[in-house]
């Protein structure tokens, strides 16, 4: 029931904008199409400013992802999350959350299909998904469309939430799935 | 901070790969991700340009505006340095109820755009103002009612109730949330204080 409504809200979500923006533009007497044109310009001038960004933050993240130095960070923390409750099979995923969101995605993927999704570490694996947002995806990408160099603190609020996040995640499952 | 991280991440790399004789993967890693990251951009055009572009009818009809003074009474608190009405503020609100919705293809284009507003706003400054690093706590840290990606995945593994995670998934961001906020007026507060003195 709670599934299908989210479904249908999800499905019906972006053709209800593309619907209801233009046709209230049209009766508000904006020229629609030539408006859009010009704000697809600057989306396009945009995309191509971060590039720069993206190519730095992911090369790194990507080295250190293959050269197992992330299996080696989640070796050394292992001891400390284990009393926190989490199964070691889930780290490499809390380490990659705010790196990168198809790496999270991806592992998420390949722990539900050896696990099963209605497992603790699937279920574990789902919520940390659902959970905070890639941070350096988005500082690196919404700062480097601006031109920003410093980012102040916003990279310790930015981590603080991701940790926050997965020892939240971490409690509830305990709480419920286990 | 991110010089220092960005070079962690790169030399923790490197120096791993070296003590494991697999050297060859770093090479094979960081070409693969710089094609890869030029890829994600290429992908992202088309979404960007489809996006910006409604919205700049939804700005010039006025929905903008008027979405902006509906959340006035929050808003204001969170960004006192912005003014009420200024288009970063529909902008700012865009990419949060997109984000909400799970419709992160949306949600990237409305932040840029919130983004250049504040830019505006901000002198064009080389350093972050205030209002953009609020904004941030509250992009990275949001909640997503509808976790759609992770739902289709659970559903696809044959999962037995696929929506379980939605609500665990909305009470930890819930969470998370409150320590970014919280933490953020923390550092701006601090930061004035700072100043006075």
């Amino acid at each position: 029931m709670l599934g299908e409504i989210m479904n249908i809200i999800s499905t019906w979500a972006i053709p209800f904008l593309l619907l209801t923006i233009p046709v209230y533009g049209f009766i508000k007497k904006v020229p629609v199409y030539e408006t859009f044109v010009e704000g697809a310009e600057e989306g396009f001038i945009t995309a191509v400013k971060i590039i720069p960004f993206l190519v730095g933050m992911m090369v790194a993240i990507s080295v250190f992802r293959a050269s197992g130095a992330m299996e080696g960070l989640s070796n050394i923390l292992n001891p400390v999350t284990a009393k926190l409750g989490a199964p070691s099979e889930i780290l490499p995923l809390a380490i990659m959350r705010p790196l990168s969101g198809s790496g999270v995605l991806g592992m998420a993927t390949e722990l539900m299909r050896i696990y099963g999704p209605d497992s603790f570490i699937g279920r574990l694996a789902s919520v940390m998904q659902g959970t905070t947002d890639t941070t350096f995806f988005v500082l690196t990408v919404y700062f480097g469309s601006v031109g920003i160099k410093k980012y102040k603190y916003s990279i310790i609020t930015g981590l603080s939430a991701d940790i926050s996040g997965f020892i939240a995640a971490l409690y509830i499952c305990n709480l419920l799935y286990r | 901070m991110l010089n220092v991280i960005w070079l962690l991440l790169l030399v923790s790399g490197i120096i791993t790969a070296a003590y494991h004789g697999n050297i060859a993967v770093v090479t094979e890693a960081a070409l693969g991700a710089a094609k890869g990251a030029v890829e994600v951009c290429f992908d992202l055009v088309g979404v960007m340009a489809l996006w910006l572009g409604i919205m700049k009818i939804a700005e010039k009809a006025g929905l903008v505006e008027s979405l902006a003074k509906i959340m006035k009474p929050l808003t204001v608190k969170l960004f006192p340095s912005v003014p009420p009405e200024h288009p970063a503020m529909g902008a700012i609100i865009l990419n949060l109820s997109a984000n909400m919705l799970g419709l992160g293809n949306a949600a990237t284009p409305f932040g840029m755009k919130a983004m250049q507003e504040l830019q505006k706003l901000n002198n064009n400054s080389k350093e972050a103002s205030e209002a953009m690093c609020t904004f941030l706590a509250l992009n990275t840290s949001c909640i997503t009612l509808i976790p759609a990606t992770i739902i289709g995945v659970r559903l696809s593994f044959g999962s037995a109730n696929p929506v379980e995670i939605v609500g665990p998934c909305i009470l930890a961001t819930a969470f998370s949330m409150f320590v970014a906020v919280s933490l953020d007026y923390w550092f701006r507060k601090r930061r004035k204080q700072g100043r006075i003195r």
